[in-house]
């Protein structure tokens, strides 16, 4: 349930607006801090929950500020534009506007954005898009022209799509709209035409944007007071191409189609919208807000001295003007339910606001806006605090480092590398490493013989690395069949997929011995037990005392029959391993990783029989070798446990059991695991026998040297 | 009072005090009203099918909760019909058990009910509906017990494995005012079956069949970290249970459903510090008494010269005259007993063995005098006015005038025996007396308190004694106030007037009040310094307390004779060794 709260003025004085309301208000670098910059000649820089104002700036008269003040993150500094192409750079110290930083440009610009982690940007009037930096490197440069003639730029905004700075704005012409995202990663700019249906023929007056999974979700506020939804794809098919995308009807008649202005729209989060308009025709201006999910209203608040039709939304504050006072309204939204839209759960009803209550046509609005599933409560916030938490001063070395990985040589990138690492961590170190990694994964994707093993093996190394702060890292060494950045991403990621394990697990088994060979495994995990193996001398001493039990001496009349048959074999299986030391070795990387049960299990039975054969072997081997010792642990510095053989010994059988038990060579294995697990069950139960018989010992040994249970005993006190 | 149910399984008085309800054998439960001079019955509630196990009150006493077998009955206890029956599930890790035992029932507030059961469960139930709100599996075995604290806010569960743990209600997320129940720790202090819990504000306290008391403070509630954050287990009960003939040298054991009367032995030998001496006679088990009824035997005594001895039980008083003729015993119950010897807390013989001092429950002590063969009533000391206390210590002074006795809180009262009037009362102090004794002589009254505080009175000058003072200004040494056991006796030595001699569970002291006190930068276990030191240094490194931890744990210790000690140990191992097995767990295997 959302609810709007108390609002409250933020200037005492009336702003020196005109008829159309401040230009924006824009948050600076500091939390609770806001820049308002009026149509006039003043930015004012707020602290919201002082209510006063911390800083003034004015330009000169006859000057007019044409775009709103905004605040540079990476520095701290603020940047307005004045007459179209004057762009004026300063800081909380400076007083006057004449006497700070001054660029002049050489076209008009539109809008300058500037979010946390990001560099600013400039849109220009043609639609045009410079980053800051490059420009005041170049003021004067050339800027060319995007949109056509008449085409002019209704809306814009820039926001922040897995990392990477995403802009989209929306122009018109002749009544027609067309939307350009503009991704900087790629730097590829997509125009889509937005369609309208045949018989809306309405204008859009308010646009708001957010992003969801994989599409840029753009709400329009049309003159007929509906709210519709474009999804644009943030990846698109064919970014050449223009393509069309279709709007639809997302809430019906939110203000009344007759209010000629003063309506604006903004997406709160994912299922939230605030809308501020007239409901009907008739009324005064309101402030609402919509659930679109189940839509209904939430909350609303009536304006009675009008508005600008303005609304600004930065963290939980909702910004407008009201009457001629700046307004700053809080809200919260919590994760909508249908138990909270149908009012089954109980809220604390704030007595200023009356919720209306509005019926819903489910028929109508099916499809619409019902889709979304995922309740995950405001992701946007999340994700501004992550950025938030990821700004910091920019360390040279790491921007050089990704720099250089977008067009530098191996060689270089090794060097950069090494220079970033030798520097102190900062607490964005890891994102660093993740940029790094998917830069570097990019650049391999889009050139084929770009491979830069040492970068990517240094990288994982740091381990600061996870399988979700690079998610392409592994598929990426699965196609190449790099089976040692394998071993390493299995021993250092945390939270690897079981069915990224498992396709590691099927090349494992299935790459050959030659080009095993040639690669550099760590062996740690495998110590002398492959040593013997690899000469291929069969120990007979070791084979016959496990745990001074010996499954061959089992009365197991039936498998013996079938052990006798081959009884050489059998013992070579017992002793050797059935599998090189390098392969051992990245087999026991797959051992060592976590995993879940019920996920692991389906991927299982996609391996090839013979492979789940041998990998059976080895786990039977190995199970062997740890029943060799009292402690029943495995030579080396990290081996696997006996736990997490057994564990997959029972999963490959779970998951291929039938499979394996059609196959002549796997069941002579299964026949002598069961002889061996039988052996060791009835090892256990004779170890719980003889603590039973020790324990009696022990009770008589006490008794004996409590005997003596009177004693005259010789003292001297002090 | 009969209930008229068979056993009694359970019983809960009512959060205001005045019922008590009752779960009995027959599957009923029954309402007493309780007021200042009497139970009396006043109904039944609807009959079950079978025993009543456990019972819980809701805070505002208006339904209770009854734990039975297989099911909770959740009753109203206005109509007195049983509004739900909650059935508890048998199953069991998939295998069903026989029967599912409800061991404890929790009532809580806003309407929840928290069960305990065979199964191992810890179960929530909405008693408004009767529905089970959420099940929490905790043990493979019983959970036998459940205590709630006050502000609902956490619980405690003790199984038959020797567990504990502790549930919190805790919010779902961090500002969230959703909270759930979440068992947070679990505590393994125990062998063997949990079989009661408590829950005060600041630590859990668990005590089983493994006769541990375990008193575990919750870390959070802890605001500084001193002794009291210490775990503290505690073994022994906090009273005497031994008591000493010195001139025949007989001790006279108490158990619970029996005494058990030693001759001690002797030797001939002698030796240097630390030898054992060989015995030319043997100690003699000469008697075992053993109760009639079930009931517990409460305090025990053998008078100094060994021919009497005197028992009570909690309806019951006992008073026997021994004859000695060579080694046959002659055992003589004296018969017709008074009406006013029903029962007694605390039994004492004077030093010559002609007085007999009961402190019965009522809070009044009656002096009895000793004959041949049979007694004679002499005086009742009556409790003080208003107060209800009942005297739990006594002791008397060797000349036989004075006896002292204290109650749990309300100071040590001190009467002349020979006047038959109260003497004077030494003021109350904030922690009970757990030991007191006269001193032989001077009539000084020494009193230990829980805290291990020690203080000195003089009997005669009706003031504390000026060691006593100079130590209580100085203060004990902090080792000293750690000590986890209480004081538990103190005797003197007849030639010694400087030396008190007492002892806690694990250590026995001689405090020799000539020497120096001990700061807290002394050691204050001082082992016996090498005899080869000088005399100088010796008395330079001397100070008042003399401790050894030799023997330990210490049941009992007292001096028979100038040149004699006994003590009574009694090993853990000897008392596991009795008890039933713990629930075993396979050590190889799974």
């Amino acid at each position: 349930m959302a609810a709007l709260e108390e609002g409250f003025t933020l200037t005492a004085v009336p702003l020196g607006s005109g008829p159309d309301g401040p230009l924006g208000v824009e948050q600076s670098d500091k939390t609770d801090q806001f820049l308002v910059t009026d149509s006039g000649r003043t930015v004012i820089l707020y602290k919201v929950s002082d209510q006063k104002p911390l800083g003034s700036w004015s330009v000169k008269q006859g000057q007019i500020i044409t775009c709103p003040a905004v605040c540079n993150f990476q520095t701290g500094e603020y940047i307005v534009v004045h007459d179209n192409k004057v762009l004026r750079i300063w800081n909380n110290e400076d007083v006057n506007l004449d006497k700070v930083f001054k660029a002049t440009l050489s076209a008009e610009v539109y809008r300058i954005h500037s979010i946390q982690g990001a560099e600013p940007l400039v849109l220009f009037k043609e639609g045009a898009i410079r980053g800051l930096e490059a420009l005041l490197a170049e003021p004067q440069q050339k800027i060319e022209t995007v949109t056509s003639d008449e085409e002019v730029i209704k809306w814009t905004k820039f926001f922040m799509v897995f990392r990477h700075p995403v802009l989209i704005f929306i122009t018109e012409k002749h009544g027609n709209y067309f939307a350009y995202v503009q991704k900087f990663n790629s730097r590829i700019l997509s125009k889509y035409t937005l369609l309208l249906r045949q018989e809306e023929k309405s204008a859009a007056q308010s646009f708001s944007a957010s992003v969801y999974r994989k599409f840029i979700s753009l709400m329009s506020l049309s003159s007929d007071g509906c709210v519709y939804e474009t999804l644009i794809p943030i990846h698109p098919s064919d970014p050449e191409k223009n393509q069309r995308v279709v709007r639809s009807l997302l809430l019906k008649s939110v203000v009344s189609g007759s209010a000629r202005s003063g309506v604006a729209l903004t997406i709160l989060d994912q299922d939230h919208v605030a809308v501020l308009g007239p409901p009907l025709s008739a009324s005064k201006e309101c402030l609402s807000i919509w659930n679109t999910k189940f839509q209904t209203l939430q909350a609303s608040k009536e304006l009675p001295q009008g508005t600008s039709g303005q609304l600004w939304y930065h963290g939980e504050n909702l910004f407008m003007l009201h009457g001629k006072f700046l307004t700053v309204i809080p809200y919260k939204c919590e994760v909508s339910s249908l138990a909270g839209a149908l009012g089954k759960l109980k809220h604390s009803q704030d007595p200023d606001i009356h919720a209306m209550t509005h019926f819903v046509n489910w028929e109508t609005s099916q499809g619409y806006g019902l889709g979304s599933q995922n309740s995950e409560q405001s992701k946007r916030i999340l994700r501004r605090r992550k950025i938030e938490a990821s700004v910091q001063p920019e360390v040279p070395p790491s921007t050089q480092l990704l720099a250089a990985v977008q067009k530098d040589s191996e060689k270089h990138i090794e060097v950069e590398l090494r220079k970033f690492l030798a520097v102190k961590r900062t607490p964005d170190f890891h994102t660093i490493i993740g940029d790094v990694v998917i830069g570097l994964l990019g650049r391999c994707k889009a050139e084929p013989s770009f491979y830069p093993r040492n970068c990517l093996m240094q990288l994982i190394q740091t381990r600061v690395l996870s399988y979700s702060l690079c998610p392409g890292l592994m598929e990426f060494a699965l196609e190449k069949t790099d089976v040692q950045i394998l071993q390493l991403c299995l021993q250092q990621f945390p939270d690897i997929p079981e069915s990224v394990t498992c396709a590691c697990l099927k090349i494992f088994l299935s790459i050959g011995d030659d080009s095993l060979q040639e690669t550099d495994i760590n062996m740690e995990s495998v110590s002398d037990y492959t040593a013997i193996i690899q000469d291929g001398e069969i120990e007979e001493q070791t084979e016959i005392l496990q745990n001074g039990f010996n499954p061959e001496e089992d009365n197991c009349e039936n498998c013996a029959q079938e052990l006798t048959e081959k009884p050489q074999a059998a013992a070579e299986e017992s002793t050797s391993c059935p599998v090189t030391g390098k392969r051992a070795a990245l087999l026991n990387a797959i051992l060592h990783s976590a995993y879940s049960e019920t996920f692991l299990l389906p991927h299982l039975k996609d391996i090839p029989a013979q492979h789940i054969t041998l990998f059976l072997q080895y786990l039977y081997f190995l199970y062997l070798k740890c029943s060799e010792n009292a402690t029943m642990t495995l030579p080396g510095i990290h081996p696997p446990t006996l736990n997490q053989i057994m564990d997959w010994i029972c999963l490959l059988l779970d998951a291929n059991f039938t499979v394996v038990v059609m196959l002549p060579e796997a069941k002579r294995l299964l026949l002598s695991l069961y002889k061996f697990v039988k052996s060791q069950i009835s090892i256990c139960s004779e170890l719980n026998k003889i603590e039973v018989s020790f324990r009696e010992l022990q009770k008589l040994n006490q008794e004996k040297t409590n005997r003596e249970l009177y004693s005259i005993e010789v003292l001297e006190l002090f | 009072m009969d209930a008229f149910g068979g056993p009694i399984w359970s019983m809960a008085a009512s959060p205001s005090g005045s019922q008590l309800l009752v779960g009995c054998e027959d599957g009923s439960v029954k309402l007493f009203q309780i007021t200042p001079d009497k139970i009396q019955f006043e109904r039944n509630f609807d009959r079950q099918k079978s025993r009543i196990l456990s019972l819980s009150w809701h805070p505002a006493g208006t339904h209770i909760a009854a734990g039975s077998i297989d099911y909770i009955s959740v009753f109203d206890v206005k109509s007195g019909s049983a509004i739900h029956k909650m059935l508890v599930d048998r199953q069991y890790m998939g295998v069903s058990k026989r029967k599912c035992i409800v061991w404890g029932v929790a009532f809580l507030s806003d309407g929840t009910v928290i069960s305990a059961d065979s199964a191992g469960k810890v179960q929530f139930w909405d008693s408004a509906t009767g529905t089970l709100v959420k099940n929490h599996l905790i043990a493979d075995a019983d959970v036998q017990s459940i205590a709630v604290s006050d502000q609902e806010d956490s619980f405690v569960v003790g199984t038959a494995e020797g567990t504990v743990f502790h549930f919190q209600l805790v919010s779902v997320t961090s500002n969230s005012s959703e909270k759930q129940w979440v068992r947070t720790k679990p505590f393994q202090h125990h062998t063997h079956d949990v079989r009661a819990v408590a829950h005060s504000p600041i630590a859990l306290i668990s005590g089983g069949t493994d006769t541990h008391l375990v008193i575990r403070p919750l870390m959070e509630k802890v605001e500084v970290k001193n002794y009291d954050a210490a775990l503290r287990k505690i073994t022994f009960p906090h009273r005497r249970l031994v008591s000493c003939a010195k001139k025949k040298q007989l001790l006279l054991f108490q158990f619970a459903h029996h005494l058990e009367l030693w001759r001690l032995g002797s030797t001939v030998a002698t030796g240097k510090n630390g030898d054992t001496l060989p015995l030319s006679k043997n100690a003699d088990h000469l008697l075992h008494l053993k109760t009639k009824g079930p009931e517990n035997i409460i305090c025990s005594c053998i008078s100094p010269c060994g021919s009497w001895i005197a028992y009570s039980t909690a309806s019951r008083f006992f008073l026997y005259r021994l004859n000695y003729e060579h080694d046959n015993i002659n055992l003589q119950r004296v018969s017709k007993m008074p009406a006013f010897l029903r029962s007694a807390l605390q039994i004492l013989f004077s030093e010559d063995s002609a007085k007999l001092f009961v402190a019965s429950n009522q809070g009044s002590l009656h002096v009895i005098r000793l004959l041949e063969g049979s007694f004679k009533h002499l005086h009742t000391f009556q409790p003080q006015s208003g107060t209800v206390e009942s005297m739990c210590l006594l002791a008397v002074s060797p000349d036989g005038n004075w006896l002292a006795a204290s109650g749990t809180s309300a100071g040590v009262h001190v009467y002349n025996v020979k006047q038959l009037k109260l003497h004077c009362t030494v003021p109350a102090y904030n922690f009970p007396v757990t030991a007191l004794a006269i001193a032989p002589n001077t009539n000084n009254l020494v009193i230990a308190h829980s805290d291990q505080q020690v203080f000195e009175y003089s009997i005669p000058d009706k003031q504390y004694t000026q060691w006593s003072r100079t130590i209580q200004k100085q203060g004990f040494h902090h080792l000293w106030l750690q000590r986890d056991t209480p004081i538990t006796h103190i005797s003197f030595h007849p030639k010694r007037p400087m030396h008190i001699l007492l002892h806690d569970a694990y250590m026995f002291c001689i405090i020799d009040k000539s020497l120096p006190l001990p700061n807290d930068k002394t050691l204050l276990y001082n082992p016996l310094p090498p005899t080869n030191e000088s005399d100088i240094i010796r008395r330079r490194t001397a100070h008042a307390f003399k401790i050894s931890k030799k023997y330990k744990p210490l049941l009992f210790m007292d001096l028979l004779d100038e040149r004699t000690l006994v003590a009574v140990e009694r090993p853990l191992d000897d008392i596991i060794a009795q008890l039933p097995p713990p629930i075993k767990k396979k050590k190889f295997g799974t």
